[in-house]
């Protein structure tokens, strides 16, 4: 069982606000992911949820037990950080046994436990070497290896991929996913990567200045994003948002439409521009186009769209994946 | 790519280094050389360097006439003891300086570091008269708390620097993993942190085997350190060279070798976090 509510959690430094207040409810068994910008609180979230943070107010609930006074330890989770932190003067070994060794188990239950993490993480070969012999990719799983086989409530994964180069991080994030599904165990993943966002979580959990702005699956937040924020802040590239008559003209102060739903064309009927770039990457063209009425707007062309810098086009967005907001910024349905 | 060097340059380098090595040495080497002449060549002007009568006399001079042994055994006993106990204090106050700092933490460490501001002659009498009215002069006691005391703001200093080097990410990693305070150092900080202790641990030993205030002033015979053995050759009878050289080449022979065969630690940890 791993379920997790915040109530109310709040965190300050002083007079300085970083959380003004967070409402939570992760589901025993779930994959949250807390993404945002830098500084948007989300690491401050996660460490409060460790313990390795005081809370200012507020209430953590671990399967319904108040937690905030519990140290780290007892909470019963375990923590994959962005930096390893694998223990340097033990082999692989004794960093994946050491958690096991404080809670006093019997050597051989240690070592069978021991054993079954490395095979799952094929780590096995690897066991008595120390972390300064492994590769990167390596050391991140023996850092997964020390928080499975502790067999915690949740997993708390503090950007934990973004020290691998590119290709790495595609596949730990599948391996992480897999691993994540076969123990069917809670986890809360921190990263400011929007498609890992996207392509690992269950539900996502955007986060700005400390608020939490929207709660949802990954199509829910791209398809029906609560507020501007959202709706900048999920999908790549950006979605247009467009203000001024064009937005009156849908009854709203902002309209936002995806690159996807920009229909460009030659001719027709739409607004006027001309083409400032345009990436032809074969399966998709990205046509960035300045319109003297709306600013500058980016369309998606499924294929290859024949164009070229300095045309002339008219454009137009999709009527039904036009999405509105009010002068606050929050999303009219 | 690497720098060629020519093999002029190469020479002409080596033999300078060999020059400053050799002029750091020296005050050493001459006073080893000293301890086998003889008195009179001992203070001969131009001094022999090699070619002179050697001789051991005055090892068995200073070995008759003081008590060698009591004075290395109390050396020992209170450089070692005095660091001993620094440490112990010093490693918990350092982690908690390093790893839980409070807005004081910077303050704190000042402060501990005034102490060491202050000439140790200011407050001789007040230190002398506690010694006196609280039966610890001339102890190994009096001697191993006033040392510890002494040394102890450099002791803590050096290890909150080496702490300072170790990522908090891998104690937060040991927390989660269910250390406690107490196994976290043991487990993690400590066996991280091996070659500042070490470093800190021997530059402690040698300045408590050299002090020489406190132990000249608070001190006589029965608790009395290899400083004062050496001390007792330089006035009463006028300056004996060869035996004050042969008396110190014997206080500083045990630094000297535990120097020698640390010396990969020293530098290790005196280095300790230049180089990841």
């Amino acid at each position: 069982m791993g379920s997790i509510t915040l109530e109310g959690v709040r965190k300050s430094f002083g007079e300085h606000v970083i959380i003004p207040g967070a409402d939570l409810q992760i589901e025993d068994g779930a994959f949250v992911v807390f993404v945002g910008p830098s500084g948007c609180g989300k690491t401050t979230l996660l460490r409060m949820i460790a313990g390795l943070e005081d809370v200012s107010g507020g209430r953590i609930l671990i399967d319904g037990v108040n937690v905030v006074n519990v140290p780290p330890a007892k909470r019963g989770l375990s923590m994959v950080f962005q930096s390893y932190a694998l223990y340097p003067h033990m082999s692989v070994r004794g960093n994946i046994a050491f958690g096991l060794k404080m809670a006093g188990l019997p050597r051989a239950e240690i070592s069978r436990k021991v054993e079954a993490a490395a095979a799952t993480l094929n780590l096995t070969t690897y066991l008595d070497r120390k972390p300064r012999e492994l590769s990167g990719g390596q050391r991140q799983r023996v850092a997964i290896g020390r928080a499975i086989v502790r067999e915690p409530k949740a997993f708390l994964f503090d950007e934990p991929l973004s020290n691998l180069d590119a290709a790495l991080r595609v596949q730990m994030r599948q391996e992480v996913t897999r691993l994540q599904r076969e123990l069917k165990t809670t986890a809360i993943y921190v990263t400011h990567d929007q498609v890992e966002a996207m392509t690992m979580a269950d539900r996502i959990v955007v986060l700005n200045a400390g608020r939490i702005e929207q709660y949802g699956s990954p199509l829910e937040l791209y398809e029906r994003p609560a507020n501007l924020f959202v709706a900048g802040f999920i999908g790549s590239p950006r979605m247009n948002l467009i203000g001024g008559v064009a937005a009156e003209r849908h009854g709203a102060t902002t309209i936002g439409v995806r690159p996807e739903h920009i229909i460009v064309g030659r001719g027709g009927e739409g607004w006027r521009g001309t083409v400032r770039a345009a990436e032809h990457l074969g399966s998709d063209t990205f046509v960035y186009v300045d319109a003297p009425e709306i600013g500058s707007v980016t369309a998606r062309y499924i294929g290859e769209l024949v164009i070229d810098v300095g045309d002339s086009v008219k454009f137009h967005p999709d009527p039904v994946h036009v999405h509105r907001f009010d002068k606050d910024g929050k999303a009219v349905r | 790519m690497a720098r060629r060097i020519s093999p002029a340059r190469r020479a002409a380098t080596t033999i300078a280094a060999w020059v400053v090595g050799l002029v750091i040495f020296f005050p050493i080497l001459w006073m080893g050389i000293t301890s086998f002449k003889t008195e009179l060549e001992a203070f001969s002007t131009p001094p022999s360097f090699l070619l002179f009568h050697w001789t051991t006399e005055n090892y068995a001079t200073v070995e008759e006439r003081s008590n060698y042994l009591l004075h290395a055994l109390n050396s020992i006993i209170i450089a070692g003891g005095s660091t001993l106990i620094a440490m112990m204090i010093a490693i918990p106050a350092a982690w908690s300086m390093a790893f839980a700092p409070t807005k004081w933490t910077r303050d704190i460490l000042l402060w501990i570091l005034s102490t060491k501001m202050m000439p140790a002659v200011g407050v001789l009498v007040p230190i002398y008269l506690i010694f006196r009215d609280a039966g610890l002069l001339d102890t190994r006691v009096g001697l191993v708390s006033i040392l510890c005391l002494g040394n102890l703001p450099i002791v803590v200093w050096m290890l909150f620097t080496y702490f300072k080097e170790i990522p908090k990410d891998i104690l937060e990693a040991a927390r989660m993993d269910g250390a406690t305070v107490g196994r976290e150092l043991v487990y993690v900080l400590m066996p991280m942190a091996i070659p500042g202790i070490a470093s800190t641990l021997l530059l402690n030993v040698i300045l408590a085997w050299n002090e020489a205030f406190w132990t000249l002033n608070l001190s006589t015979h029965d608790a009395a350190p290899l400083t004062v053995f050496i001390a007792s050759y330089s006035s009463p009878e006028g300056l004996f060279w060869a035996k004050l050289s042969a008396a110190s080449t014997l206080a500083i022979a045990p630094m000297l070798i535990l120097g020698w065969f640390s010396q990969r630690q020293l530098v290790r940890g005196l280095t300790f976090g230049a180089v990841k």
